[in-house]
């Protein structure tokens, strides 16, 4: 979404700018920008240490950036406090809670906090999140599930229109995990915008439409996961009569890169038009196509090549050695 | 989860439901904050501090009358002509050490413990700005404070008046008054008491929300009013002595005077007012401004 784009639309959910915090020496998060819209599930996407929880904490006015602005709904934090957060629920780190007291009194307490109505919706969040029946436990006997569990709970009784979870999934079973994604999709099914923070790359490619990935503090590649999919390693598989004659096309055809023989079939990496054009020439050549399908790259592929390689490279902008997918980072990044 | 999200109540506000809902005041913090108070095991300590001392006291003053001792203090002089002297000489005695080591005791842990759970950012991400919640922590510390107090003074009272009567006592000025007006004076003691102990809370609330740590916190406001109280015995340091906190701790005496002797109180108050003002300033511009990073 470019700079004008913004402006002339209702304020976005999240949009930070140049966002740095430094502790003494060590800078946590170097220049993040993240431009997160409406109905978005965004994968903020990172190893562990890339400063993904910093970003949130700044985000949600709970530390002070050393550079940069960031803005929910068009309001700062910093400068407006609890007004800048309606609207906005979400837990950073673990959600915590009060352990002496029961999950019914946690909510009670959070959702006097919140004011309106929010306390008359304690018993269907509870619902929601199947904790009815351990309601009145202390919270201090939780499981880590649990407790997962009882802060998007907490979130919910803010009938949040941008929900901020890091890293929701952690710690929990695969029956916990499941749940949650499940729950995820469902919140984003009914419009809210949700920026989900996870080192968990297959829960960001099931549930995330848009991602940002950092690396040691830095934005390796925000925008569309599609786009990162398909400019990041867009490949073919190709099955032919004859896959002899077949690589000796794929070598004369220009746009055709990395043609090889493998275990089941030609792997090849081309743009569209090639592709098309390749067809014509290997039915010219007697060759008949058995089969030709795209293969995406996976976002673990793209992870690693993005953080790995940034990591070698040691730098993200500008370098020679820049990856395929680095050179699409900067792209979408640019556009972005 | 799976189960609920089969067949889901709504749970998305259209835009701007939530924009429009009314926010919490600064007493409403202020109730939960006593709430969670009455929850924790650490409350019931300082509070069991202002009830067990006047009742070891009231042991002790038994034990001694049947040895024959006397005190030099006039109250100690009637304590078993009119219970209504015991509270006085239990305020002299706690009021010096034990109610500010139980006030402390929430005062020192009222921030720092939910910076260590990790709670200070669940309820700073909820409708609620950091102003109100530190003015509600600070209330609820001041609260406790005064609870501790009257809790122990009713205490001895009780105790007092069960083991040596509901009768008329002698003031500092020798003047006698009866049993219902001094149980009055009592009371306003007590409450004169207030001023130098919100003084000490101040500085529990300032170590607290600056060290991050409630152990910290209680040990070196305790320390603070340990200098303090050390300071005049120092030889050239006497002179400070009319604006140390510590000195405020009696300045209730005042009352127990014919005519009611305000000189000291008016005194205290703004004495304390040195400390207390600056320590809360201090704790209300870091708490306002730190990072909550903590669990």
């Amino acid at each position: 979404m470019t700079e004008d784009a913004v402006s002339g639309e209702q304020a976005p959910p999240v949009r930070a700018r140049g966002l740095v915090k430094r502790y003494d020496e060590v800078l946590a998060v170097d220049h993040v920008d993240l431009n997160v819209r409406a109905g978005d599930v965004y994968g903020f996407l990172g190893p562990n240490g890339a400063g993904k929880t910093t970003t949130l904490r700044m985000a949600l006015g709970l530390i002070t950036p050393s550079e940069g602005s960031v803005e929910l709904f068009g309001r700062d934090p910093l400068r407006q406090g609890a007004r800048a957060l309606e609207g906005v629920a979400g837990f950073v780190e673990a959600p915590r809670f009060y352990p002496y007291l029961s999950a019914r009194k946690n909510l009670e307490l959070l959702a006097a906090l919140d004011g309106g109505g929010a306390r008359e919706r304690i018993g269907e969040v509870l619902e929601i999140v199947e904790l009815t029946p351990r309601a009145a436990h202390r919270v201090g006997g939780y499981s880590h599930g649990m407790k997962q569990r009882l802060g998007i709970a907490a979130a919910l009784l803010r009938r949040p229109r941008l929900l901020i979870l890091d890293e929701p999934a952690t710690g929990l079973d695969p029956g916990g995990m499941r749940d949650m994604r499940l729950l995820i999709r469902r919140l984003a099914g009914e419009g809210i915008t949700v920026l989900l923070s996870s080192h968990q790359l297959p829960e960001v490619q099931e549930l995330c439409d848009r991602v940002a990935i950092v690396d040691s503090g830095r934005v390796v590649y925000e925008g569309a996961l599609a786009d990162l999919r398909r400019q990041g390693g867009a490949g073919y598989r190709l099955r032919t009569t004859d896959d002899t004659r077949a690589l000796g096309v794929l070598g004369e055809q220009t746009g055709i890169e990395h043609a090889a023989a493998g275990e089941h079939g030609l792997g090849f990496q081309a743009e569209e038009p090639a592709v098309g054009a390749l067809s014509l020439a290997l039915a010219h050549a007697g060759v008949g196509i058995l089969a030709l399908t795209p293969e995406l790259a996976t976002l673990e592929d793209l992870f690693f090549r993005l953080t790995e390689g940034d990591a070698a490279d040691g730098s993200a902008d500008g370098s020679v050695d820049a990856t395929p997918a680095q050179t699409a980072a900067r792209d979408a990044v640019q556009v972005g | 989860m799976s189960a609920a999200a089969a067949s889901p109540p709504a749970i998305a506000a259209p835009g701007g439901i939530a924009s429009a809902l009314r926010r919490p005041g600064t007493l409403t913090i202020w109730r939960w904050e006593l709430r969670k108070l009455i929850a924790q095991k650490r409350t019931y300590l300082g509070l069991a501090i202002g009830m067990v001392f006047p009742l070891l006291f009231v042991v002790a003053q038994h034990l001694r009358h049947h040895h024959g001792h006397e005190g030099g203090n006039i109250f100690f002089a009637q304590i078993t002509q009119s219970g209504l002297a015991t509270p006085v000489l239990t305020l002299i005695f706690e009021g010096a050490f034990f109610l500010p080591l139980a006030v402390v005791l929430v005062a020192g842990d009222i921030v720092a413990t939910e910076d260590g759970n990790g709670t200070l950012k669940t309820i700073l991400t909820r409708s609620v700005d950091r102003g109100q919640v530190f003015a509600a922590k600070t209330l609820a510390a001041l609260t406790y404070a005064a609870v501790v107090v009257f809790v122990s003074a009713i205490v001895a009272t009780i105790a007092g008046v069960a083991s040596w009567g509901f009768n008329h006592v002698t003031t500092f000025s020798g003047s006698v008054v009866p049993p219902g007006e001094a149980l009055l004076l009592v009371l306003a003691a007590n409450a004169c008491y207030l001023i130098p102990i919100a003084a000490v809370v101040s500085i529990g609330v300032l170590l607290s929300t600056v060290t991050h740590n409630s152990a910290a916190a209680v040990v070196g406001t305790l320390a603070v009013t340990l200098v303090l109280a050390l300071i005049p015995v120092i030889p050239g340091l006497e002179g400070a002595k009319p604006y140390l906190l510590t000195t405020e701790y009696n300045s209730w005496q005042g009352l127990l005077r014919t005519p009611t002797d305000w000189g000291p109180i008016l005194h205290s108050l703004w004495v304390c007012a040195l400390y207390a003002v600056p320590c809360l300033a201090g704790a209300y511009l870091v708490f306002l401004r730190r990072d909550v990073a903590g669990g």
